[in-house]
């Protein structure tokens, strides 16, 4: 395997951070600064795309910086799990910046530099967490993300905001102090270095099952932007945060960090070979279809639209924990597969969220019967992104639905494939009514509840779509739908993951 | 070895000038002459001990830049000067400390300001010796020496209930002082009538001796730094004293009762050293928790800072006894790292306050959109004294817990909890702070950080990031020491009963 080292990582790293710097300069230039988000987010996203052939054909970018302590170093590496994520997160800042410019100025939001500054910034914490060459690298970044997406969720600045905000950062901070703090000085004391290897770096060591499951439920406390249950609650509390946050920070980038932590922690800090003798797949497995069928039930019951998107977020990120930690060659490709497909899929469903909001100010699911006819691209792609979540057809969500239920046959654990099945029913029992309803059904004139507009003009017919929001989507929305038919790119990445 | 500044007697120098200062302040009488004085001696000093970090030769043990005058023959007491890589460090954090308390102090004292630049001088000059003292004698006439300067800097420029506080603070030091006395008179006829620190390192000494001896000594460190349940004074004595008296006292003072146990107590009397290692293990979890919680349960900026560092010490001792290389070097760093951030949030609490006049968490909401510079470096400093990882303190933290969990597991996760508490108070108290609504109309016409006070926090700024993401040549600095000084303290000689 070829490896070439290169500045390309950290330059990726730098324009989104440097973006936040310009974003911060042009405060009293709304044009030029949005432009300057916009700029960002494309050379970010070529840069990494300027890396993809590379780690396409089997190569390993590097960048170290120095080292920072015996066995610890500061540096980049860009593997075919990174590169998935980057992708991701990069393609999509660019369709998100696009979007919240759009639903920013159409809402006339307060504080909208510190809003573009700070996303600016949670991109580049991703990007870096992405790279990271090894975990003091990856939790620096995690721990970047962890803050600055602070000021995003309590953007409103309302009672209830700061109170979404507390539970956000006690949750998030609380678990990593805690469980990954004493993780990281785990492993540190028992391996003395904090890489990461192919095969684990605690293979060769012979340390106590005991104290290794204990670092292993460790890392999966403390790595609680995966939202596995008990630590979800934040990512409901996140959603007082405005919706282009929700979208793509609560659907990609910080919940995506969370996963792919957790997936570096399987794959390349502990290793397949010493999870399945420690019986750690197994259990994790089912700690996670516990939050899989969970999470579903719960978004059920939900009617704020955001809360149910939200719940079911948490239960699809367990889909990928539960790839992952089946350990059969095909679930694990059809987790890293499920990282893309339902970011693309999920940000297109929070668009649409959003985009309903601004035009109407309507926020929960009884009052959207009705709407498809004044919102009708909005709640096409909304149809698209729900048939991506339930995993049919064309969608990507079929495509890493259907490596994750061949997954759990390869690995003969039936019951996880009974999980799936009931989950996807479960989707499709609390997302298709909605467009249902939205096409089929009368309207009915409800005001919103907490909406900041009289009832008048709650009321009144000027319900349409707004072009710079409803464009995002619907881009969104296709790529869903490419990553259905055209899904070999990451499709080779997630094989060249585990070699 | 160092040639260029060994001719010249460096450490004296960089130990007395600031005394020089402090008397040729006596002939000044112009304010401004008398601030921009004391800034310049400091400065040089800063300087001084830049110097001596770089001619530093990182690959010996040995005592460097060393100074060996006899003094009063008949005891053996020797004037005896020298550095090597652990208290080099505490040389330059003294006179990093120094410098920004000068410029802390610059418009918050109002009266007798020039006798208070002289006691901020003179406590310089006693830090230093403390800290580069090779004779036994002369560590414990700077020890004292200092008590007398930090006692007017409460007791004189403090807030309300300053005079309680001063005594509070000299007595419960002297008690402890009493005790090391004696566990120095005690060394001295046991070590063969000699105060020389390093060949009392030499010898051995029976264990019921080192017994004894260490828990004199034991008290007067476990008051300074202070660990539980010896640490009742230092809320009252950092709440009254002015900020940067409470500076001083976070940065500097804390660091010596650790430095007592590092420079003495380890390599001076090993196997009492490893027979109390688990009570003072016990004492430090005790501390980072408890300390945690009061710190949790404070409305007033400067308790709050205040019992932060009752936990944070924690960590440092916790790292001194757990006897291997990673918690040692973990602890010294975050001795160092500790004397940083403490230092800072005491300095920002203190530029609030000579903004506002209160000390009140309520009192505070929004200062982000008002004063954006001030609040910015606040967060630094928060999340620095937190140890979020990419900060100073969670590369002190991660050693100390690596090291910790290697051979004391249970106390290592407990020190966990006390990480995560941390998190909670300063986590909180900056939400409190910085944002939310401005509640408090007083507060909309306050000014933000000026040049004068970003010479003061950039430098620490500096650290906490350089610290943060590449500590290696810190850690390079004290390595060799480090590992000599655990090599003595790990010494066996003659069964330990139990």
């Amino acid at each position: 395997m070829e490896t070439i080292t290169t500045i390309r990582p950290l330059l990726a790293v730098l324009v989104c951070a440097l973006a936040a710097l310009v974003i911060l300069a042009l405060d009293k230039r709304a044009n030029l600064r949005d432009a300057a988000s916009l700029a960002a987010a494309t050379i970010n996203f070529l840069i990494v795309a300027s890396m993809a052939p590379t780690i396409l054909s089997g190569g390993i970018i590097e960048y170290k910086l120095f080292s920072v302590l015996p066995g610890i170093e500061l540096g980049f590496r860009v593997d075919p799990l990174g590169m998935v994520f980057a992708s991701i997160s990069s393609l999509l800042w660019i369709v998100a910046a696009l979007y919240s410019i759009g639903y920013m100025r159409s809402l006339k939001e307060h504080s909208q530099t510190r809003f573009f500054a700070c996303f600016a910034v949670s991109i580049a914490a991703a990007i870096g967490g992405a790279f990271a060459a090894n975990l003091f690298t990856l939790i620096v970044f995690y721990e970047i993300l962890s803050l600055i997406t602070y000021p995003l969720v309590y953007h409103k600045e309302t009672d209830e905001s700061w109170e979404g905000g507390k539970k956000y950062l006690v949750y998030l901070m609380g678990a990593s102090k805690t469980f990954l703090l004493a993780a990281v000085a785990l492993t540190y004391a028992i391996t003395g270095n904090l890489d990461f290897a192919n095969n684990g770096v605690f293979s060769e060591i012979n340390a106590s099952p005991l104290l290794l499951t204990i670092v292993y439920i460790c890392y999966l406390a403390g790595f609680s932007k995966a939202a596995i249950m008990p630590f979800h609650i934040w990512l409901p509390a996140a959603m007082v945060a405005p919706t282009p946050v929700s979208a793509l920070l609560h659907a990609v980038a910080v919940v995506k960090m969370g996963v792919f932590c957790v997936l570096r922690v399987v794959f390349h800090v502990f290793g397949g070979e010493l999870m399945g003798s420690l019986g750690l797949g197994i259990a994790t497995a089912y700690v996670v279809s516990f939050t899989i069928i969970m999470a579903s039930i719960y978004a059920m019951t939900c009617d704020d639209l955001k809360a149910r998107l939200a719940y079911s977020t948490v239960s699809q990120l367990s889909y990928i924990i539960l790839g992952a930690v089946l350990l059969a060659p095909s679930s694990m490709v059809g987790a890293v597969v499920h990282i893309a497909s339902h970011a693309f899929a999920k940000i297109t469903l929070f668009f649409c969220a959003g985009s309903i909001y601004c035009a109407s100010r309507r926020m929960k699911v009884s009052e959207l019967p009705g709407i498809g006819r004044r919102l009708p691209w909005t709640m096409a792609a909304f149809f698209i992104g729900s048939l991506s979540m339930i995993g049919i057809p064309p969608t990507g969500g079929f495509i890493s639905k259907w490596y994750l239920i061949v997954g759990t046959v390869e690995a003969k654990q039936l019951a996880f494939l009974a999980v799936l099945l009931l989950s996807s029913v479960f989707n499709a029992v609390y997302f298709l009514p909605i467009t249902y309803k939205a096409f089929f059904e009368e309207e009915k004139n409800l005001p919103a509840l907490d909406s900041h507009e009289p009832f008048e003009q709650v009321c009144s017919q000027d319900i349409r779509e707004i072009p710079l929001v409803a464009v995002p989507l619907v881009i969104t929305a296709l790529l869903s739908l490419a990553l259905g038919v055209y899904p070999y790119y990451f499709l080779t990445l997630a094989q060249k993951v585990l070699p | 070895m160092n040639a260029p500044i060994l001719s010249i007697p460096i450490l004296s120098i960089i130990i007395f000038l600031p005394l020089i200062g402090a008397f040729a302040l006596l002939f000044i009488k112009d304010e401004s002459w008398i601030k921009w004085l004391t800034l310049v001696v400091c400065a040089i000093d800063l300087l001084l001990s830049i110097q001596l970090m770089n001619s530093f030769d990182t690959s010996t043990y040995v005592m460097q830049f060393q100074e060996i005058h006899t003094w009063i023959p008949a005891f053996n007491i020797r004037y005896a000067l020298g550095v090597d890589g652990i208290n080099i460090l505490f040389v330059f954090l003294t006179t990093l400390v120094g410098w920004v308390c000068v410029l802390a102090s610059w418009q918050a004292i109002k009266h007798r300001l020039k006798e208070f630049m002289i006691a901020l001088l003179t406590i310089q000059t006693t830090m230093l010796g403390v800290f580069c003292a090779l004779d036994l004698f002369l560590f414990f006439i700077f020890w004292e020496a200092m008590l007398i300067p930090m006692f007017l800097i409460i007791g004189v420029w403090g807030g309300e209930h300053r005079v309680y506080a001063a005594f509070k603070f000299f007595l419960y030091t002297l008690a402890g002082s009493v005790l090391f006395l004696i566990g120095i008179i005690v060394l001295y006829f046991a070590g063969g009538k000699t105060f020389d620190m390093l060949a009392l390192m030499e010898r051995s000494y029976p264990f019921q001796i080192q017994v004894w001896v260490f828990l004199a000594f034991f008290v007067g460190f476990a008051i300074k730094v202070p660990m539980f349940p010896f640490h009742t004074w230092l809320p009252d004595a950092h709440v009254q004293a002015p900020t940067a008296g409470s500076i001083l006292l976070a940065g500097v003072l804390l660091k010596m009762g650790a430095y007592g146990f590092l420079r003495l107590s380890l390599p001076m009397l090993p196997q009492a050293s490893q027979y109390f290692a688990e009570m003072i293990l016990l004492l430090s979890v005790i501390a980072i928790i408890y300390g945690g919680c009061l710190a949790l349960a404070q409305d007033d900026l400067k308790k709050l800072v205040a019992y932060s560092s009752i936990s944070h010490m924690g960590v440092v001792t916790l790292g001194l006894f757990v006897f291997n290389i990673k918690a040692l070097e973990g602890g010294i760093l975050q001795m160092f790292n500790h004397g940083i951030t403490t230092s800072a949030l005491f300095l920002f609490v203190g530029l609030i306050y000579e903004r506002t006049h209160t000390r009140s968490i309520d009192d505070y909401g929004g200062l982000m959109k008002l004063i954006p510079i001030y609040t910015t470096f606040f967060a630094l400093f928060t999340l620095a004294s937190m140890a979020l990882p990419g900060t100073n303190s969670f590369i002190g933290e991660l050693l100390v817990l690596a090291g910790a969990f290697t051979d004391y597991k249970v106390y290592a996760a407990l020190a966990v909890i006390g990480a995560m508490l941390s998190a909670a108070y300063l986590l909180s108290m900056f939400r409190r702070v910085a944002l939310g609504t401005i509640t408090n109309s007083a507060l909309t016409e306050i000014e933000d950080v000026n040049a004068r006070e970003l010479l003061a926090i950039i430098p620490l700024a500096v650290f906490v990031i350089w610290i943060g993401l590449y500590p290696m040549p810190f850690i390079d600095l004290m390595h060799v020491s480090v590992e000599h000084l655990l090599q003595q303290a790990s010494r066996v000689q003659g069964a330990v009963p139990y």
